[in-house]
C-alpha cells in the first residue's frame, strides 16, 4: 500500500517538475472523467448547470473527513489552522503535494503550528489529486460552500484506481 | 509490650494518614467556598459555590478587578484554580503553568513550561486544548498534551515526579484534567479519531507508579468488568461483555477513549466517567460479521468503577453502535434530588446524543432519559419498560440512521450534529433550585460515511459532514437551558447566537454564570434566565466560569481564548444546504466577532 502511494507522489511530482507550474482554466483536457490543464496539472470541471466532476466531488468528501478537523469547513480556515482557499490562490500543485506528503512546521515565539506528514496515509494520498482540485475550485471561486447538488457518477476507472491504491482491499 | 504498643501506634497513624490524604485535602478545600481546587468545583461535579456576596441585586455593578495574558493563542478550556493565596493558571499546548500571588496583585510566583515535541499538535483532533490542573495535598497535577503526567510542588513549581501515560505516535494524547482521589491520581486518554483504544489509569499520588489500568474495550481481564459482579441495567453483564459486541479484532483500534470529566462518590468509593465514540465514524465498516449493527461495548457508556481496584461496578451504554459521533464523555453530575416524587442518589448526564439521563448512581438503574433540546430527531426515545428486550436502548429513526442510509450516501438533517446537543462544556447544579444549568448546541448536520483504512497515528475518521443551525428554530446555534432532571423537562431556555461552549457556574447569590463564543461573560437569574450582567472579554469563551473569595471579597474568573472544536466548526460560519447553492454566509461566522488570544479576566464588586 505504502510503496504504491509513494510511487504515485513521485510520478506526480516528476510530471509537474518537468512542465511549467502555471495553471490556466481555458485549455482543459478530459480523460476518463478526469480533467487536467494544458500542462498536465489536475483540475476541476464544473458545468454551467453546476454539475461537478466526480474527482472534485471526491475531493470535497475526503477534505471533510481528513482535513476539516483542522482547516475548517469548505477550506475556509479555523481558529486553529489556515484557510486553504487562501493558500491555493498562490500555492503550486507541486508545493501542495510536498506539504501534504511531508508536512510543515512553524515554530516562532508567537506561534507553534505543525502540519503532519500525510504521505503514509492512504485515506489522504489515494485522493490527494481530488483534494487538490476541490480546493483549487474553491480558491478560484468556482465551487460554492457546501455539498454540490449535481455531480457526475463515479466511473469504473475511478473505482479501479481506488482499489489499486488501497492495495486491492 | 511497650515496644509493641508504640509500633501499633505508629502503624495506626501511617495507615490513617497515608492512603486517604488526597481525598481529605480535596474534601476539606472543596468544602471551603473561598477556594476552587479542582476543575469541577467538587467531587460531585456540581460547579456550585455557596458564595453569595455577588447576588441578583448587585451583579450589575460587577467590574474587572485585574486581567492576565497567558501568552498563548490556542483555545483555552477549563479554569484557573485558587488554593489559599495562590491562583494557578494553565494554558493549552505548550501547557504552561503559572502560579500567581493573590496577595501581590497577581505577581508570578513561579512558571513551569514543559518541553514537548510539536508533532503532538496535529494528532490532537480539533485544537490543542487542555481542561486544566488539579490540586491535592500541596501538589499541582499537570497532564500534558503528550500524555506526560507531572506532579509539581504547589509552592515552588519544582517537579516531584513525572510519568508518561500514552504514545502520541499512535494518536494517544491528553486534553482532560485528572481526578486526585485517596492516594491515587486517575487519568484518561484522547484519540478516538485516531483509532486509539481508550483507557483510564490510576497512578500513585506520591510516586507516580502505575497502580491499575482499565480499558473501555477488550477482554474482561483488561476492561476490569466482572461477568457476575459488574451490572448493566440491573443485570450481570456476563462473560466478555465487550469482546462479543465487536467484529473480529476491531476493538483493538476501536476508540472509546476517556477525555471528559471524572466525578467521585466517597460513600460508595466509585468514580464515574463517560467513554467516547467507536472508531471509525463509518458505521458500515463496524457492522457485525452478519452485516447487522453490533453494540461496540463499552464505547458511548457511563462507567462506574471502584477507585481502589478499577473494577467496574456498573455501566450503561447510551448509544449502542454509534452512527453519528455522539461521544459519551460529558460530565456525570452527582446530586441527591427528587426523581418522580422519590429522593434518589442520582447521577445526571447530558449526552452529546441530545438526551438528558438521570440514573441511580449506586445501582446504575436508569430513571429518566429525555431530550434536552426539542430539535433532537435521530431517536424517538429510550425504552423505559423493564420487561422489554429493548429496555434502556434508544430507538433509532430510520430516516436519520447513517447506517441504514448506507455508506457513500448522504443522510440529511440529523439533529444534533456530531458536536452534540452539548459537548464537554460542563453544566452546573444548584441545590437552591434543584435545577441543572446546561450550555447547549443547537446545530444539525448532513452525514456521509465512507470506507477508510487504518494507519497508526493518522486520522481514522471515515465520514464527511456539514453542519447548520437547527432548522425551524430561532436561527441561533445555541441555547442556555435550565433542566429539571427529576422530570426530564426544560424549565427555561435562553437562545444564543452561537453554541454555548463555556462551563457554567451556579452560586449562592442566586446567579448562574456562563461565557459565549463572541466573548461575553453573562450572569442570569437562576429562576428564569433573565440576563442581569454581561461584559465582553478579549476573545471568545470556551473556558469554564469559576468563583473564589480573597481578602473578604468574592471574585468571578474566566479564561477567554477562542478555539477548540467550536473555533474550527464555527469560525467561518455555517451554511444551510437547504438554502441551495450560493447561499454563502447566511449564518454568522465567529471570525466576524472575535480573534485568538488567551486572557484571564477576574471580576469583583467595586
Amino acid at each position: 500500500m505504502k510503496p504504491i502511494c509513494f510511487g504515485l507522489i513521485l510520478l506526480a511530482l516528476a510530471a509537474v517538475l518537468e512542465t511549467s507550474p502555471t495553471i490556466g482554466q481555458t485549455d482543459k483536457k478530459e480523460k476518463d472523467g478526469k480533467w487536467e490543464t494544458a500542462d498536465g496539472t489536475p483540475t476541476y470541471q464544473i458545468g454551467s448547470d453546476g454539475t461537478v466532476d466526480w474527482y472534485t466531488f471526491s475531493g470535497f468528501r475526503r477534505y471533510h473527513s481528513e482535513c476539516h478537523v483542522c482547516h475548517g469547513p469548505d477550506g475556509e480556515g479555523s481558529t486553529y489552522a489556515p484557510g486553504l482557499i487562501g493558500s491555493l490562490k498562490t500555492m503550486s500543485y507541486a508545493d501542495f503535494m510536498l506539504v501534504v506528503a511531508s508536512g510543515r512546521e512553524v515554530v516562532r515565539a508567537d506561534k507553534q503550528s505543525k502540519m503532519p506528514a500525510l504521505g503514509d496515509n492512504p485515506n489522504v494520498m489515494c485522493y490527494v489529486d481530488d483534494i487538490y482540485v476541490y480546493l483549487k475550485a474553491r480558491a478560484d471561486g468556482a465551487f460554492p460552500r457546501g455539498r454540490p447538488a449535481k455531480l457526475v457518477e463515479k466511473s469504473a476507472s475511478a473505482e479501479a484506481a481506488e482499489k489499486a491504491c488501497f492495495g486491492g482491499k | 509490650m511497650h515496644r509493641h504498643a508504640l509500633a501499633g501506634v505508629l502503624l495506626g497513624t501511617a495507615a490513617l494518614a497515608a492512603p486517604a490524604q488526597a481525598s481529605k485535602d480535596v474534601l476539606d478545600r472543596t468544602g471551603d467556598p473561598n477556594q476552587w481546587v479542582i476543575q469541577t468545583g467538587d467531587y460531585g461535579n456540581q460547579r456550585y459555590s455557596k458564595l453569595d456576596q455577588i447576588n441578583r441585586d448587585n451583579v450589575k455593578n460587577l467590574k474587572v478587578a485585574w486581567t492576565f495574558s497567558t501568552g498563548v493563542l490556542r483555545g483555552h478550556e477549563g479554569s484557573p484554580l485558587v488554593v489559599g493565596d495562590i491562583m494557578y493558571v494553565h494554558t493549552p499546548f505548550p501547557n504552561i503553568v503559572y502560579a500567581l500571588d493573590l496577595k501581590n496583585e497577581g505577581k508570578i510566583l513561579w512558571k513551569y513550561e514543559p518541553k514537548q515535541d510539536p508533532s503532538v499538535i496535529p494528532v490532537m483532533c480539533c485544537d490543542t486544548v487542555y481542561r486544566g490542573l488539579a490540586h491535592a495535598d500541596g501538589t499541582i497535577y499537570l497532564h500534558q498534551a503528550d500524555t506526560t503526567l507531572v506532579a509539581l510542588d504547589a509552592q515552588t513549581g519544582k517537579e516531584k515526579w513525572k510519568v508518561v501515560n500514552g504514545d502520541p505516535k499512535k494518536g494517544e494524547t491528553n486534553t482532560a484534567t485528572v481526578l486526585p482521589v485517596k492516594d491515587k491520581i486517575i487519568v484518561g486518554i484522547s484519540g478516538a479519531e485516531f483509532g486509539v483504544r481508550g483507557h483510564v489509569t490510576a497512578y500513585d499520588a506520591k510516586t507516580g507508579k502505575q497502580l491499575w489500568r482499565a480499558y473501555s474495550l477488550g477482554p474482561d481481564s483488561e476492561t476490569l468488568f466482572d461477568p457476575e459482579k459488574t451490572t448493566s441495567l440491573g443485570k450481570p453483564v456476563g462473560k466478555d461483555s465487550s469482546l462479543k459486541t465487536w467484529n473480529g479484532e476491531q476493538w483493538k483500534i476501536g476508540g472509546g477513549t476517556a477525555w471528559g470529566w471524572f466525578s467521585y462518590d466517597p460513600e460508595t468509593n466509585l468514580f464515574f466517567y463517560g467513554t467516547a465514540n467507536p472508531s471509525t465514524w463509518n458505521p458500515v465498516q463496524r457492522a457485525g460479521s452478519d452485516g447487522k449493527p453490533i453494540d461496540q461495548k463499552w464505547t458511548m457508556s457511563v462507567i462506574a468503577r471502584d477507585v481502589d481496584t478499577g473494577q467496574a461496578r456498573w455501566a450503561y451504554q447510551m448509544t449502542p453502535f454509534d452512527e453519528w459521533d455522539f461521544d459519551g464523555v460529558n460530565e456525570m453530575i452527582l446530586a441527591d434530588i427528587d426523581v418522580k416524587g422519590q429522593k434518589r442518589k442520582a447521577l445526571v448526564h447530558f449526552d452529546r446524543n441530545g438526551l438528558g439521563y438521570t440514573l441511580d448512581r449506586v445501582t446504575g438503574e436508569l430513571l429518566v432519559a429525555e431530550k434536552f433540546d426539542p430539535a433532537v430527531n435521530w431517536t424517538s426515545g429510550v425504552v423505559m419498560d423493564k420487561n422489554s428486550p429493548q429496555y434502556g436502548r434508544p430507538q433509532v429513526v430510520k430516516q436519520y440512521s447513517t447506517f441504514q442510509t448506507g455508506q457513500d450516501k448522504n443522510t440529511k438533517g440529523v439533529c444534533p450534529a456530531a458536536l452534540g446537543s452539548k459537548d464537554q462544556q460542563p453544566a452546573a447544579f444548584s441545590p437552591r433550585t434543584n435545577l441543572f444549568y446546561v450550555p447547549t448546541n443547537h446545530v444539525c448536520m448532513d452525514y456521509e460515511p465512507f470506507r477508510v483504512s487504518y494507519t497508526a497515528g493518522q486520522p481514522y475518521v471515515g465520514a464527511t459532514l456539514s453542519m447548520f443551525p437547527a432548522p425551524g428554530s430561532h436561527g441561533g446555534m445555541g441555547n442556555f437551558i435550565a433542566w429539571d432532571a427529576g422530570q426530564g423537562k426544560i424549565a427555561w431556555s435562553k437562545p444564543e447566537q452561537f453554541s454555548v461552549w463555556s462551563g457554567a457556574l451556579a452560586t449562592g447569590g442566586g446567579l448562574v454564570f456562563y461565557g459565549t463564543l463572541e466573548g461575553y461573560i453573562k450572569a442570569v437569574d437562576e429562576k428564569d434566565g433573565k440576563e442581569l450582567f454581561k461584559f465582553k472579554t478579549p476573545s471568545g469563551i470556551i473556558g469554564n466560569v469559576m468563583t473564589f473569595s480573597h481578602g473578604g471579597k468574592q471574585h468571578i474568573a474566566v479564561l477567554s481564548g477562542v478555539g477548540g472544536w467550536a473555533g474550527i466548526g464555527l469560525a467561518a460560519g455555517l451554511t444551510n444546504p437547504t438554502d441551495g447553492l450560493g447561499a454563502v454566509g447566511g449564518y454568522a461566522g465567529l471570525r466576524d466577532y472575535t480573534a485568538l488570544g488567551g486572557t484571564l479576566t477576574v471580576f469583583t464588586l467595586p
